[in-house]
């Protein structure tokens, strides 16, 4: 009895032995399969990483059709679209003018005075132009689509149907007539042709994916800058064409490198500009250089004005949004560090490394943006970044507070009866004052793309602000000021 | 009685011994050809290329062609302890990390290298230039109190950083 219970307990105890062998050799032999199914995929992956299921060619416009071909990239493309809020901006459409009430009396008599609304995402461009109020209360040119839509396509149809002669040798003549028909009709009328907010085609040649740029503004822009004199250490080309005699004119689509081109596609449209004459061609204003004194230089010279100040009468500019001259005097820029580098850096996908087509602030997205140059954590780099922005954001309130006290001792000297040869001086300093103010205050970085000059604009500014009080004082003998304790 | 239990069952039914002596042989099969096919034997090379099987380390590569090291000094030079028990302890315990993060895809992007690996590449920077660095050796023998070569000289081994 009690010794074949024992021989059934071993009995029972071999089987188990046997079951649990084959079970570990059944999940090894699976394991070992799924692992040589996983090296295969990403041999596969390796190996190639584009599958052309349909062409396309400069005549696609349609990012959906070049998806196909490029998936990954078209996936984070169409996530421009996010919401998301930085410490000191992001791609949520607050209201500025609301956030920070002082902005309606610096743009008073603007239509940024009436609708100044953060920029969302590139996917909105287009819809946020057609419904932005400096639009629909405004009357407002064609020309404002060179930069909110796909207008490259527009360009050469444009071109074609006044005159130009097809083939590719005439592209550029293509895209600069058609510019021209399309900046002077009425915004209204332009937009009905145009579909895509920026596309596919805006950036890449369809034939080979180079990036290409392609926005007459910017072409003529960057040959006038080209011209000039002024250093550009960060465009290594440039200073290369200007050694090798100035021949022709600079082209940035041959004689750019790509890594070059990986900041110029962004500076199509990421910049300071105006529109020139009747015929509102937009023009980058880089005949002199980049720096914020030269373009004020510039439009001095040209005698621009982009409006009135309702208040004190002064002509005054509206900057833009500098990010590609403000960028240009950064040591980012100076280290060869291009806007794609942090705006799109590359992530990995499986064995592939594809640049992230979802353009965005590098605060979301520290790890790939900032640590693939920068080894610290990604807490230390954060802390670091939002330093600069929150010193950047304390000096842009005082230079502000600034504007505001000249523009009250304007509006009090006009009150009690300056003469505008009076207010001459102090008009002058309210110009140079709201340029330098708006120059960073409009630059979508916080002063992050240049601390030290953004500080440096500041200080003038503030300084040009203060002066200008002065100047009121001591060109209408303000009889306060006059009396001396 | 209890010893040979085991083999008289086996003994009783030799179709089950024959089943699991097969699969044994299956899965040894398996497994052989995923090694080979994964290069497998290529990780216990100093081959550089190696190192680039997967691609993850495709740009620290490229750097490294153009790096000043190139010449003298290839991936297992700086990356391994030099002898030869702890070179291959290193290459079992990196390469077990590395196989584990590439299979799951769920390692830090960018990578980075652990401080234990640090130390390791510390010590090696040491050994080829020890004459040199003699003087400013400040804690020999502890590659964590060492003054950090790589803080200054970060550009030696991949090549000059954007």
């Amino acid at each position: 009895m009690n010794s074949s219970s024992r021989f059934s307990d071993q009995r029972g105890f071999a089987v188990w032995i046997y079951v649990v062998t084959l079970i570990a050799l059944g999940v090894a032999a699976y394991v070992a399969l799924v692992f040589y199914q996983n090296i295969v995929d990403r041999k596969a992956e390796a190996k190639q990483d584009v599958f052309r299921v349909v062409e396309v060619s400069d005549q696609t416009i349609d990012p959906a059709i070049w998806g196909k071909n490029y998936p990954r990239q078209y996936d984070s493309y169409k996530r421009t679209v996010d919401t998301e809020r930085t410490n000191h901006g992001g791609s949520e459409a607050f209201q500025h003018l609301d956030k920070d009430p002082v902005w309606r009396r610096i743009f008073a008599g603007y239509a940024f005075g009436v609708d100044y609304r953060e920029e969302r995402g590139h996917a909105y461009m287009l819809l946020d132009q057609k419904e932005t109020e400096r639009v629909t209360k405004f009357k407002q040119p064609g020309a404002c689509l060179q930069c909110h839509a796909s207008t490259l396509n527009l360009y050469i149809n444009e071109g074609l149907k006044a005159g130009v002669p097809p083939g590719k040798s005439n592209w550029e003549a293509q895209i600069q007539k058609g510019f021209e028909v399309v900046c002077k009709m009425p915004y209204v009328e332009a937009a009905k042709l145009v579909e895509h907010p920026v596309s596919c085609i805006d950036c890449h040649d369809a034939e080979n994916m180079n990036l290409r740029v392609n926005r007459p503004g910017f072409l003529n822009g960057i040959r006038a800058l080209a011209k000039s004199d002024y250093p550009t250490p960060h465009l290594p080309s440039i200073e290369r064409w200007r050694k090798d005699g100035r021949k022709g004119q600079y082209e940035p689509n041959t004689d750019a490198t790509r890594q070059e081109l990986r900041s110029m596609v962004c500076a199509q449209c990421h910049v300071e500009y105006y529109f020139k004459g009747e015929g509102k061609l937009v023009t980058y204003p880089w005949d002199k250089g980049l720096k914020v004194e030269q373009i004020e230089a510039y439009y001095n010279e040209v005698g621009h004005n982009d409006w009135k100040h309702k208040e004190t009468g002064a002509g005054v500019l509206k900057a833009q949004h500098p990010e590609f001259e403000m960028w240009s005097q950064g040591i980012h820029a100076r280290s060869g560090v291009s806007c794609a580098d942090c705006h799109m850096p590359y992530v990995r996908e499986g064995a592939i490394k594809v640049s992230n087509h979802h353009v965005r602030s590098p605060l979301l997205n520290v790890a790939q943006a900032c640590q693939t140059c920068h080894r610290v954590s990604e807490k230390e780099i954060t802390a670091r970044a939002l330093l600069v922005q929150d010193r950047n954001a304390a000096l842009l309130t005082r230079a502000e507070q600034a504007l505001l006290g000249l523009i009250d001792a304007i509006v009090a000297a006009q009150k009690a009866g300056a003469t505008d040869a009076q207010l001459k001086a102090a008009r002058d300093f309210q110009r140079q004052a709201q340029w330098r103010l708006d120059f960073v205050a409009a630059e979508n970085s916080m002063g992050f793309h240049a601390p030290q000059e953004a500080a440096r604009i500041l200080a003038e500014a503030i300084d040009y602000a203060r002066q200008g009080e002065l100047a009121v004082a001591r060109d209408t003998k303000a009889p306060v000021l006059a009396a001396t304790p | 009685m209890k010893a040979p239990t085991l083999f008289m069952t086996l003994r009783k039914h030799p179709l089950l011994l024959l089943a699991i002596v097969a699969l044994f042989g299956v899965v040894a099969g398996l497994c052989t050809y995923t090694f080979t096919y994964a290069q497998g034997f290529s990780y216990f090379s100093n081959d550089p290329q190696a190192c680039m099987n997967c691609h993850i380390m495709r740009e620290q590569f490229d750097g490294w062609q153009k790096s000043p090291h190139h010449a003298v000094a290839s991936c297992n030079d700086c990356h391994t302890p030099h002898s030869f028990i702890p070179k291959y302890l290193s290459k079992a315990e990196n390469g077990f990390w590395h196989s584990k993060g590439f299979t799951l895809q769920d390692f830090h992007e960018p990578i980075m290298i652990r401080q234990k690996n640090v130390a390791v590449l510390q010590q090696n920077c040491v050994a080829c230039h020890e004459q040199i660095v003699d003087g400013i050796n400040t804690h020999p023998g502890d590659p964590k109190k060492m003054l950090d070569c790589l803080h200054c000289h970060r550009e030696v081994g991949h090549g000059p950083i954007r």
